[in-house]
């Protein structure tokens, strides 16, 4: 681990003023994954802002009937907070589904946006990595590539986005509150995290200033029919080899509404709104559910590795789709697949 | 008249908890990296970044400049060490090969080697410095994949004796099955991280706390590679969390942590970390193939077991994976063959049933094939095979009750309740399987010396060098010492690993138990007699006319055998005498025996669900019976085996260490990435343990349990994935894409 400077941000102005002034800061919450990086020597910032004490900690009802969750606000107390339960379960059980009780006490919210690929190459500084040192070469690309992406990859980087959480968010349509030295600004969620492109070693599109204050979910939490299935090489403390996150709003038995988002397959939480259309006006039926998938995964290219994800996230998404429209959704606590 | 045996009370055979659990929960033991001098220095490890090649240039001086780095020692300018191969050889070190020696020259053999050592006065100092040297390499080219040596895989010595014609006697069978199985490298990943404290003293010995399962060999081999008389060094390892087999050779971090101590002069702790860990030793990949010709009646008639497996380009590390399958079963024609696949990796080392966890994996994985080719019910085909004898030698057993194991188990299992074809059982979503296996291993016995001081006040110390892993060699020792002195066991201190304590081999084999155990009593009967000795010397003593074989130690008195009346205590004796401590060191050596083979057994049976659309596959129970003599402690006895089948069960579903061929270096070598079962991938564990009694192996009639447990799990998981799904998944571990795509294809 490299010698950083150490400072605290007393509020969120402060904290802009901080990073702005400290070339190669980084804030830290958590630090999660900023640490593990930071010993690997991936991450090597100058000076660590520490932000955890700042007053973003609550979850308020918004004026339009949605939940605003402060940036802070730890992934357990999220996955736990009776609102969140209650009216958005799909986000408490994506939550669930991710990390260890330990590492969900530590996160934060906002930085649980900001995780970084846990590709392996990405973590190794003696292989080339484009998203590390940008230039150097995708050692996946010829390498092992078996928990790689499957869509929207490109030829500089198949590493895919890590959270579960972010899974839900981007199905749920949330927005993400960013506040910068010119001001504060909302970014839809699909606009937050980037496709790799010619770019990888930028993971999103909050600007190199700016810090998430919050995340904002809409009224609309579909918490009848919903569900998150993650599929994993391991019960629990794995990441995704493929994930589903559904939400369904039905009537008599048509689909109203659909939301269909996927971790584990690409650089950023996948959420396909062609193949949400497809459902709509549907039967909630394996037929209605197994054409949405296929419309998901029409564009998917598999790696050299990781052929089997395209069928299992067919599999996935028909499943998770089924258990929401039943009204099953898939316990967390339980490992069991229902 | 009361005789001994009905009023004692036996610790041996009760379960009894961990007389050093307190300690070890409460944070009171100390473990290698746990102890602190005054003045300690830090090192941190520069590890090679190329699988094969040599170092051109090593540039130290950004890392020099760095406030509180106080040396960087490198090939360059390292202190000076042994330099025959003779002098690296530990204990066990394989007997073929030039063992590796860290920063001793410009060439790099593997990934992740060590190539330089950074001290400094704080770790995470160290730690920066250590980014800060720059290499220049000359890279070489590599191999990694043990597939693309396959063909010129040397062959090892080991195993011999081939009975029969195996070739006529396959062609001629009537039932026929062959294949090739694979287990991929997997790392021992125990939770304690190898380190070494060497505390630095002028003009006295160099005391090493080192993370190992033999403090006796790594002192041995420190003398022999720094050139120090034996009592110039000792090493200390009180405990030890977890190991596996891993910390039987002395590892690379005590060489250079006493080379740092050394060099500095000062007192130098060597951690490591998780990443640097797969730069140790590891279980090798293994390609094994079996060949089974068979009766349609079950009876074998050919077993060829061929195994290739993997190691150094400098040392032949191989283990007995071949040997079992005509152990086990009856077969008049066998063959087998050994070779090993020289890579540009580490020496591959034992990891827990090194040989028989993987060997008997793909001999029972056949069985169960073999089985399914005949319609046969797996367990009664391993009765139709059934030998009382051991087939390679050809010697009866101390003790076999496997047949128990097949009856005990099944029965626990609900095993009559299977239906036998594939794909047949169901729990609503999910596909059911049910397999089984056989497991095997040896029943090792080491001489092994104690030393017993017992005092007035009845108390003992027990002490030897030998290691405790975790596994209660503490306790079952101060069961036995509690039980042979006839003292609490509140009354017993055990002392461990110190390299200045009576002699005990590495703790692996699974022969500590045994090997230890019977030393005790041994060393107590020496105690015994200075006690009678002493009671004689009373006037009017109770025992004046007991001999030797008359008295045993009882509720802290010496009394006899057959009228527990007559009897005197320690401290009467003792205080009689004005003997203030009695001590006696005794090695204890077994009787020969060519006449018997020794072994323990197993049976193990596995269920699996298996979600059919997803491919996601759960053990949800596990009941191995398992024969090992008598147990001693069956609470410590129970977590062994229990243990070993999470073991088995990531051996079957999730352990492999990946490497990226290309680039001859392993990506997942974190415990993130590197995966072994979690809480939530365990359900049911049942162990069983058959009684066995064996009055030919040992007074006790006790086998270890150490590695037994392990032997088999794979296998019955493997057979209960293919008894729900049809898919037969001849490679480890079996992830669900493999179960999805196979499916698909057959």
């Amino acid at each position: 681990m490299i010698p950083f400077q150490y400072t605290k941000a007393n509020d969120v102005t402060d904290a802009v003023r901080l990073i702005a002034a400290n070339g190669g800061a980084k804030f830290i919450a958590g630090g999660t994954n900023l640490l593990d990086l930071m010993k690997d020597n991936v991450e090597r910032p100058t000076t660590l802002i520490d932000i955890s004490r700042l007053p973003l900690t609550s979850v308020e009802e918004t004026a339009s009937g949605g939940l605003r969750i402060g940036a802070l606000v730890p992934n357990a107390d999220l996955a736990w907070h009776p609102l969140i339960e209650k009216r958005y379960p799909l986000l408490a059980s994506a939550i669930m589904a991710g990390a260890s009780q330990q590492l969900r006490n530590m996160a934060s919210t906002g930085g649980n946006l900001l995780q970084r690929t846990r590709c392996a190459y990405f973590y190794d500084t003696a292989t080339p990595c484009n998203k590390r040192q940008p230039g150097s070469g995708c050692s996946a690309l010829n390498g092992v590539s078996r928990g790689h992406a499957i869509l929207g990859a490109s030829a500089s980087c198949i590493a895919t986005h890590p959270s579960d959480m972010c899974v839900a968010l981007a199905a749920l349509d949330a927005t993400v509150h960013v506040t910068g030295p010119t001001g504060a600004r909302v970014i839809p969620f699909a606009d937050f995290h980037r496709l790799p492109g010619d770019t990888p070693h930028v993971d999103t599109n909050l600007g190199p200033d700016e810090i998430i204050t919050a995340i904002e979910v809409p009224a609309k939490g579909f918490a009848a029919n919903h569900s998150y299935l993650k599929i994993r090489d391991r019960m629990s403390y794995a990441f995704a080899l493929v994930s589903v996150a559904a939400a369904l709003e039905l009537k008599d038995g048509t689909i109203q509404e659909a939301r269909l988002a996927l971790g584990g397959v690409a650089h950023k939480p996948w959420r396909d709104v062609a193949a949400e259309g497809a459902l709509r006006g549907r039967p909630a039926e394996e037929a209605s559910f197994a054409r949405a998938a296929d419309l998901l995964l029409r564009d998917a290219r598999p790696q050299a590795h990781n052929g089997f994800k395209v069928d299992l996230a067919r599999r996935a998404i028909i499943r998770t789709l089924s258990q929401a429209a039943h009204g099953t959704p898939q316990s967390q606590s339980n490992k069991t697949i229902q | 008249m009361s005789t001994l045996n009905n009023t004692a009370k036996t610790y041996t055979g009760t379960a009894t908890s961990r007389v050093d659990g307190r300690a070890k929960v409460t944070g009171a033991a100390k473990y290698a990296g746990d102890f602190n001098s005054g003045g300690l220095a830090y090192g941190a490890v520069v590890e090679a970044t190329i699988a094969r090649g040599r170092i051109v240039r090593i540039d130290a001086s950004e890392a020099l400049r760095v406030p509180g780095v106080l040396d960087v020692i490198t090939h360059e300018n390292r202190p000076r060490v042994a330099d025959s191969d003779e002098a690296w050889k530990d204990d066990v070190a394989p007997e073929e090969g030039s063992p590796f020696r860290p920063l001793y020259d410009d060439a790099v053999k593997f990934n992740q080697q060590p190539i330089a050592l950074v001290l400094a006065e704080e770790w995470e100092i160290a730690r920066y410095a250590a980014s800060l040297v720059r290499v220049d390499y000359e890279k070489q080219p590599f191999v990694t994949d043990v597939h693309r040596k396959r063909d010129n895989a040397i062959v090892v010595a080991k195993p011999d004796k081939p009975r029969g014609d195996v070739a006529k006697a396959f062609a001629a069978a009537e039932v026929r099955h062959e294949a090739d199985y694979f287990i991929p490298t997997e790392h021992h990943n125990p939770m304690e991280l190898f380190a070494s404290t060497a505390m630095w003293e002028a003009g006295g010995p160099l005391t090493v706390y080192d993370k190992t399962q033999g403090v006796q060999n790594v002192q041995g081999f420190l003398c022999s590679v720094f050139e120090k008389k034996p009592d110039e060094i000792r090493v200390i390892s009180p405990y030890v969390g977890g190991a596996f087999g891993a910390g039987l050779r002395p590892q690379y971090q005590v060489v250079l942590a006493v080379m740092g101590a050394l060099k500095l002069q000062r007192s130098v702790r060597l951690v490591l970390t998780r990443q640097q860990m797969y730069g140790l030793g590891y279980r090798p990949a293994t390609i094994e193939r079996l060949a089974l010709g068979a009766q349609r009646n079950g009876t074998l008639d050919a077993i060829t077991h061929e195994a290739i497996g993997i190691t150094s380009q400098f040392e032949e590390f191989s283990r007995n994976d071949t040997g079992w399958s005509a152990l086990l079963y009856a077969s008049p024609n066998a063959r087998y063959e050994h070779r090993v696949a020289q890579l540009d990796v580490p020496t591959s080392c034992d990891m827990r049933a090194p040989g028989a966890a993987t060997g008997v994996y793909a001999l029972e994985s056949a069985m169960d094939e073999l089985a399914v080719a005949l319609k046969m019910d797996p367990v009664e085909l391993r009765l139709r095979c059934y030998s009382d004898r051991d087939q390679n030698e050809n010697l009866p057993y101390t003790s076999k009750r496997l047949r128990e194991c097949y009856r005990e188990g099944a029965a626990a299992f609900g095993w009559d309740k299977r239906q036998p074809e594939p794909r047949s059982m169901r729990d609503g979503k999910t596909l059911v399987g049910w397999g089984m296996a056989s497991g095997v291993w040896e029943a090792l016995q080491m001489p092994v010396a104690v030393r017993i001081v017992m005092t007035a006040n009845g108390h003992a110390e027990v002490s030897c060098a030998a290691s405790d892993i975790g596994t209660g060699t503490y306790t079952i020792m101060a069961q036995v010492a509690a039980d042979s002195l006839g003292l609490p066991i509140e009354n017993i201190t055990i002392r461990l690993a110190d390299s200045t304590l009576p002699r005990a081999p590495v703790e692996g084999g699974s022969w500590m138990a045994a090997s230890a155990c019977h030393a005790v009593i041994a060393t107590a009967s020496e105690v015994r007699k200075e006690l009678l000795r002493l009671a004689k010397l009373m006037k009017t003593s109770p025992l004046a006319d007991a001999v030797e074989e008359d008295v045993a130690l009882s509720d802290g008195k010496l009394v006899s055998r057959t009228q527990a009346e007559r009897g005197v205590s320690i401290s009467d004796m003792m205080r009689h005498g004005a003997v203030e401590r009695i001590e006696r060191e005794k090695t204890n050596e077994f009787a020969q025996d060519n006449a018997h083979a020794r072994n323990t057994h197993s049976a193990v049976f596995a269920e699996v669900k298996v979600d059919e659309e997803l491919g996601v596959i759960r053990v949800t129970r596990v009941v191995s019976a398992v024969a090992a003599g008598r147990v001693l402690n069956p609470k410590t006895g129970r977590s062994q085996v229990m243990g070993a089948i999470v073991g088995g069960i990531g051996m079957a579903l999730h352990e492999e260490t990946i490497y990226d061929h290309g680039l001859g270096r392993i990506v997942n070598h974190d415990i993130a990435e590197y995966h072994v079962p979690v809480n939530a991938d365990i359900h049911d564990i049942e162990v069983i343990f058959v009684d066995e009694p064996d009055t030919l192996i040992n007074p006790l009639g006790m086998k270890g349990l150490g590695e037994i447990g392990i032997v088999g799990v794979a296998a019955a998981v493997a057979n209960a994935v293919y008894h729900a799904t049809g898919v037969r998944v001849r490679d480890l571990p079996i992830t669900l894409d493999k179960v999805l795509t196979r499916r698909q294809a057959a």
